[in-house]
This record gives C-alpha cells, sequence and structure tokens, in this order.
C-alpha cells in the first residue's frame, strides 16, 4: 500500500472531520446547558448559512453582514426560549427534545420561506487549494481551506473549553444542565442562560454554515449535515467539547478510509453509513462515549 | 344527559373487563365500524378512497406502532419510516419468492421479521435512554435504509431499487378494485387495532405504562425492564412492519425504499404527538389530521392568494405550520387530540348542568 497516499487520505478524512464537529459542537453547547439534545441545531445551521449568504448577495460588507446575521441568531435564540423553552421547563427531557424537532421543521420553512430554496455559492475568500509547501515536501495534498476550518475549529472549542470551565456562567449553565429545578432554586437565571447559550450555539451554526456553505454551497442539505454530526456527537459524548472534536477526527478519518480501503469490496456508498454503524457499536459498548460523563442512567 | 354510566351495573367480571364498559361508547363503535364498512365505500368516490381512506388507515396503523412505543412504554423512535421500509421488503420477497403462500401469511411473516429486525436495534435500549435512543433508532434508518438500497437482492435482483408487487390474491380471490383493496387494508386495520387495545389493557400493556412512568419503581415492583422493553419493540416494529406491507402493497403497489424515508418517521412521531401520546385513538385522529393539513393549507393558500405557482410557498409554509404545531400541542397539550376528546366527554357527562 502506498504511505502517502494513506496518510493523504487520512489527513484530508481527519480535516473533513473537523467540519462535522464544527457542528456537532453546537449539539454539544446546547446539550451541556440545558440538558437537552437540540435536533434544530442543522436547520440553525442552514439558517445563519442563508441569512448570510443573501445579506451578502445584496451587497453589504462581509463584516456588516456578519454582524447582522449574529444580530438575527441573538434575537432568533432569545425569541426560542421565550416563546418555547419557557414554557416547558420542567417538563421530561423527552418532550423538550420533539419540540427541537418541531422547532427544526418551523426554522427550515421559516429559512426557505423568507429567502428561498435556491442554491448560493458562498466565497469567504479561503481558496479550496492544495498548500503548496506541504504538497512540495511530502508529495500530498491537503486544502488550505481544509486547514483553516481546522484552525477556526480548534480556537473555537478552546474559547469555549474555557468559558465552561473557567467563568461563572459557565458553572451556572452545567448546574441547569443537572437540573433544572435544583439550578432555579439556587438562584440561577435559567432563562437568561438558556438565551446566552442558544445565542452561542447560533454563532456556532454561522460560523459552521459558512465554512459548509463555501463547501457545498448554501442550501437545504446543509440542515441535513446536521444528522451526519450525531454519530461524532455519540463517539465523543454529548456532554464534551473535547469529545466533538476528538470524534470528528476519528470518524472523518474512519469514514475516508473505510471508503477508499473498504469501499471497492462491498461496492461503495460506505461513507454515508459507515458512521452510522460505529455509532450503533458504541452506543453498545460505550454509550456515554469516549469523553462523555458516565451519568447515563442504568435502569 | 345522553353520555353517562349512571345505572350501567357491572354485574360479572367480563362485563367489568368489557372493551367499551359504557353502553353508549359501544353503540358509537358500532356506529363508526358502520360507516368504514357500509357507509364510506358506498358513499366515497374511488378517488377519496384511493388517496385519502386507504393511507389514512395504513398511516394511523404506523402511528398506532410507534404510539405504542413512545405514548405507552416510554421509548421514542426515530427509525420507524426504516421499519416500515423492511416490513415492505420482507413481505415482497416472501410473496415472490414463496409464490404459493397466502398473502396474509406473507404480511405477517413480514411482520415477524420486523419485529426482528426492530428488537434487534432496541437492545441498546437497555442501556440507553431518551435521546441516546432516539439517536439509536436514528442509525437504524440510515442503516435499513443503505442496506436495502445497496443490495439489490432484496428487491429481486433488480438494479432500480423499485419494484412492482404481485397482484394480492386471497384465496382465489382478486383484489384489486379500490372498494376491494379498501376492505382489506380495513380489516387488518380493525384486527390488529383491537388486539392492541387489549394488549394495552392487559398487564403487558401495564408494565408498559410503568417502565415509561418510572423505570426504577416499576423494576423495584418486579417488571423486568430488559424484556419489558424488547417486548414493546418487537410489538411496535411488528405492526410498523404490517404497515410498510400494506403501504407497498396496497397504495403503492410498488416496492420504492425511498418512500419510507427519514421524513416518514418524522412524519409518524407528528402523528402520534399530534393525536396524543398514548392514545390508540390519538394515533388515529393524528394520522387524519397530518394528512388533512397539506390539503386545507392548498384550499387556504388558493382562496386567499388565488391561482397556482405558490408551490414553493405552500411547502415552506406547510414546514413552518407542522413545526409550530408541534411546538404549540408539546407546551399546550402534550396529549394531543385525543385528550381534547376525553375533555369533551368529561363535559358531555355533565351537560347540560355542569354544576
Amino acid at each position: 500500500m502506498d504511505v502517502v497516499f494513506f496518510f493523504e487520505v487520512l489527513i484530508s478524512g481527519m480535516l473533513s472531520g473537523v467540519m462535522y464537529s464544527l457542528v456537532a459542537l453546537g449539539f454539544v453547547l446546547i446539550y451541556k446547558a440545558s440538558g437537552v439534545f437540540n435536533f434544530a441545531q442543522g436547520a440553525m445551521v442552514l439558517l445563519a448559512a442563508l441569512t448570510f449568504v443573501r445579506f451578502l448577495e445584496m451587497g453589504l460588507p462581509i463584516w456588516l453582514a456578519l454582524s447582522l446575521t449574529l444580530l438575527v441568531m441573538v434575537v432568533l435564540a432569545v425569541l426560542i426560549e421565550k416563546l418555547v423553552l419557557s414554557h416547558l421547563v420542567n417538563q421530561p427531557l423527552i418532550i423538550l427534545f420533539m419540540a427541537t424537532i418541531g422547532l427544526n421543521f418551523f426554522l427550515e420553512g421559516l429559512a426557505q420561506g423568507v429567502w428561498d430554496s435556491q442554491v448560493h455559492g458562498l466565497d469567504l475568500g479561503i481558496e479550496d487549494v492544495p498548500l503548496a509547501a506541504v504538497e512540495e515536501v511530502t508529495g500530498m495534498f491537503i486544502s488550505v481551506f481544509d486547514v483553516v476550518a481546522a484552525v477556526i475549529a480548534g480556537s473555537l472549542v478552546l474559547v469555549l473549553s474555557i468559558v465552561f470551565h473557567k467563568t461563572k456562567v459557565g458553572r451556572a449553565l452545567r448546574a441547569v444542565s443537572d437540573d433544572h429545578q435544583a439550578a432555579m432554586s439556587v438562584g440561577i437565571p435559567l432563562d437568561r442562560l438558556w438565551a446566552i447559550v442558544w445565542a452561542i450555539a447560533g454563532v456556532v451554526a454561522l460560523v459552521a454554515g459558512a465554512l459548509w456553505g463555501q463547501r457545498l454551497g448554501v442550501q437545504f442539505s446543509l440542515s441535513i449535515i446536521a444528522l451526519k454530526a450525531l454519530p461524532v456527537l455519540i463517539l465523543g459524548g454529548f456532554n464534551s467539547i473535547l469529545g466533538a472534536i476528538v470524534a470528528g477526527l476519528l470518524i472523518g478519518s474512519g469514514e475516508k478510509l473505510a471508503e477508499v480501503f473498504l469501499g471497492p469490496y462491498v461496492g461503495g456508498g460506505i461513507e454515508a453509513f459507515f458512521p452510522y454503524v460505529l455509532a450503533m457499536l458504541i452506543l453498545f459498548i460505550r454509550p456515554e462515549g469516549l469523553f462523555g460523563d458516565k451519568i447515563i442512567e442504568r435502569v | 344527559m345522553i353520555y353517562r354510566e349512571a345505572g350501567q351495573i357491572k354485574t360479572t367480571y367480563r362485563a367489568d373487563m368489557a372493551i367499551f364498559p359504557i353502553t353508549q361508547d359501544r353503540i358509537g363503535f358500532m356506529i363508526i365500524m358502520a360507516v368504514a364498512i357500509v357507509a364510506i365505500p358506498t358513499l366515497a368516490s374511488t378517488y377519496v378512497l384511493e388517496a385519502f381512506m386507504i393511507p389514512f388507515l395504513i398511516w394511523g396503523l404506523a402511528a398506532m406502532s410507534l404510539n405504542i412505543m413512545l405514548g405507552y412504554a416510554g421509548q421514542l423512535s426515530l427509525g420507524h419510516g426504516g421499519f416500515m421500509a423492511v416490513g415492505a421488503y420482507a413481505a415482497y420477497n416472501f410473496a415472490t419468492r414463496i409464490p404459493d403462500l397466502n398473502l396474509i401469511v406473507c404480511f405477517l411473516l413480514a411482520g415477524l421479521v420486523t419485529a426482528a429486525v426492530g428488537v434487534f436495534f432496541g437492545l441498546p435500549s437497555l442501556r440507553i435512554k431518551g435521546f441516546y435512543l432516539a439517536v439509536a433508532t436514528l442509525a437504524a434508518q440510515f442503516i435499513i435504509e443503505f442496506v436495502i438500497s445497496s443490495f439489490p437482492w432484496f428487491a429481486g435482483d433488480n438494479m432500480m431499487g423499485a419494484v412492482d408487487t404481485p397482484a394480492i390474491v386471497l384465496f382465489g380471490w382478486q383484489v384489486d378494485e379500490t372498494v376491494e383493496r379498501y376492505y382489506f387494508v380495513l380489516g387488518f386495520v380493525v384486527v390488529l387495532t383491537l388486539l392492541c387495545k387489549n394488549m394495552v389493557r392487559s398487564s403487558i400493556g401495564r408494565s408498559w405504562m410503568a417502565i415509561r412512568d418510572m423505570d426504577v419503581a416499576a423494576e423495584v415492583i418486579g417488571i423486568r425492564p430488559l424484556q419489558t422493553k424488547l417486548i414493546a419493540f418487537g410489538v411496535s416494529s411488528f405492526l410498523a412492519g404490517i404497515a410498510g406491507a400494506l403501504y407497498a402493497f396496497v397504495y403503492l403497489k410498488a416496492c420504492d425504499i425511498t418512500s419510507f424515508d427519514l421524513f416518514q418517521s418524522f412524519n409518524i412521531l407528528f402523528m402520534v404527538i399530534l393525536g396524543g401520546l398514548g392514545s390508540l385513538m390519538g394515533s388515529y385522529l393524528g394520522a387524519a389530521f397530518v394528512m388533512m393539513l397539506p390539503i386545507v393549507l392548498n384550499l387556504l393558500t388558493t382562496t386567499f392568494l388565488g391561482g397556482t405557482g405558490h408551490s414553493d410557498f405552500i411547502a415552506n409554509a406547510e414546514h413552518m405550520v407542522y413545526g409550530g404545531l408541534i411546538m404549540f400541542f408539546l407546551i399546550v397539550e402534550p396529549y394531543g387530540l385525543a385528550r381534547m376528546w376525553t375533555t369533551t366527554k368529561e363535559k358531555l357527562r355533565l351537560w347540560p348542568f355542569p354544576h
């Protein structure tokens, strides 16, 4: 087997896995803060990317479009909190989960109703070409875009980890995730915290949407990508920011390697479902994932 | 005044255990059956039967299967579309590979195959709960879709993936007229619904509800969680399998994996939430509601906006209305339309003197 080729597949897989991690991060954030698995994250990615790209198409400069989109996501977070979540405090988590499925449909309709359902090209000014220096030294093709995405994801993870573990807000968020009622009774302002964390998740969705949007075009399929982030979540553990990134690397490289080296034997297309098989195995063996807290209720 | 149980004294254990203990309920049930068996086939046009009644019954059955799992046993599944696909393809393979087999037997076998698949994907439910399980069943949906579409063997070695199902013949009776097909589906639905009604009233149904309400307490009083959950998975996917087989054989007249995608899984979930968690009747109400919604929306847009050409708008509006309704119901009435019906009945008992 060609070693260079193997490493090329491995590294490009890892880098595309980082893109999954970006989406998975949004899930982890909301899970950590409310104990809820937010199914609407994919729709938020779509909405953020679509809003951003349509602002750009109106001829706004990139910084203005970016800040306007951020504003939209923050307002959206506050609205979601006020209109939906605040009414569902202390309900069984599964009810909250189903509400986010409803939210997912609502946001998908909203995003495409307000803007449109065409495919929009998005150019962030990062070129999707092989990195020249790496190519000269090793002969591997590593895309500049992937590297930039990885750096962005890495810094997001760093910042969020610090927020969650070192600040007062982060501590409060972790308390809320443990028990809504107990957190409220010690004076944690649940509503404000939820609005904050949904806003942060909206920002992460915007980053993920912009990067994915440049790669695939901004279109409906962006909200499907969220589903590909689920195996990453299971592997990494629902409540671990670090887990999301490591699992993203593992899943990304795993699926690319499986596609390239196993695919020919089973007729290809393995990439699409390999992560799910992996996720099922993880659920059987170690349901809390690689980095998740061992607090799964066993009955 | 009309609807009350005063004076209806139960003197035997049989009477106490009847499905419909109140005379008015029995009469109501008979009226519904009479409407379903006599009135609808004679009055409704072929188009209504074909486009509304048959899919309504099938989706109602599918919603009931999910309701048993989610509403009674408390286990969320996002893979029921996949389970329906398993049922459809299993029935197809039984019917084409063993041509002499009676079609009802085929359907039941297909249900059993689906039950086995469902139990397999339910195995992680011993260790995980809630949305972990939701993700596991979501994985089931994708894996099933992938396996069926990538191995042509399932579709009779047809590379297209979609195949026509064989004609429905029962004891020499060719079921091909729309009315006949309606009766065929109705037969399955009525028998299975009555079976389920009895099941959820029996000890197994009660243990499902105990597990749903508080699993630790259920275990303390001697209910085995593993067995109970797996039975719920089995029964639920058995029904989903039969619904899938009916959908393929009677409605589509073809097996096509794309008609059992994730969106159908969500659709079934919506029927259950809107209709009412933990109510068999609610499943049918929810199915009717979800099927009517696009029709009503379509009517509204054509009357208020005029003309056609709003298909994009309608599709998006449909998404928003669906999502909005789901959130609305979860907040305001988590037990859905069925709960509203119960409230009406309570009011009716006291009417016209509510105090």
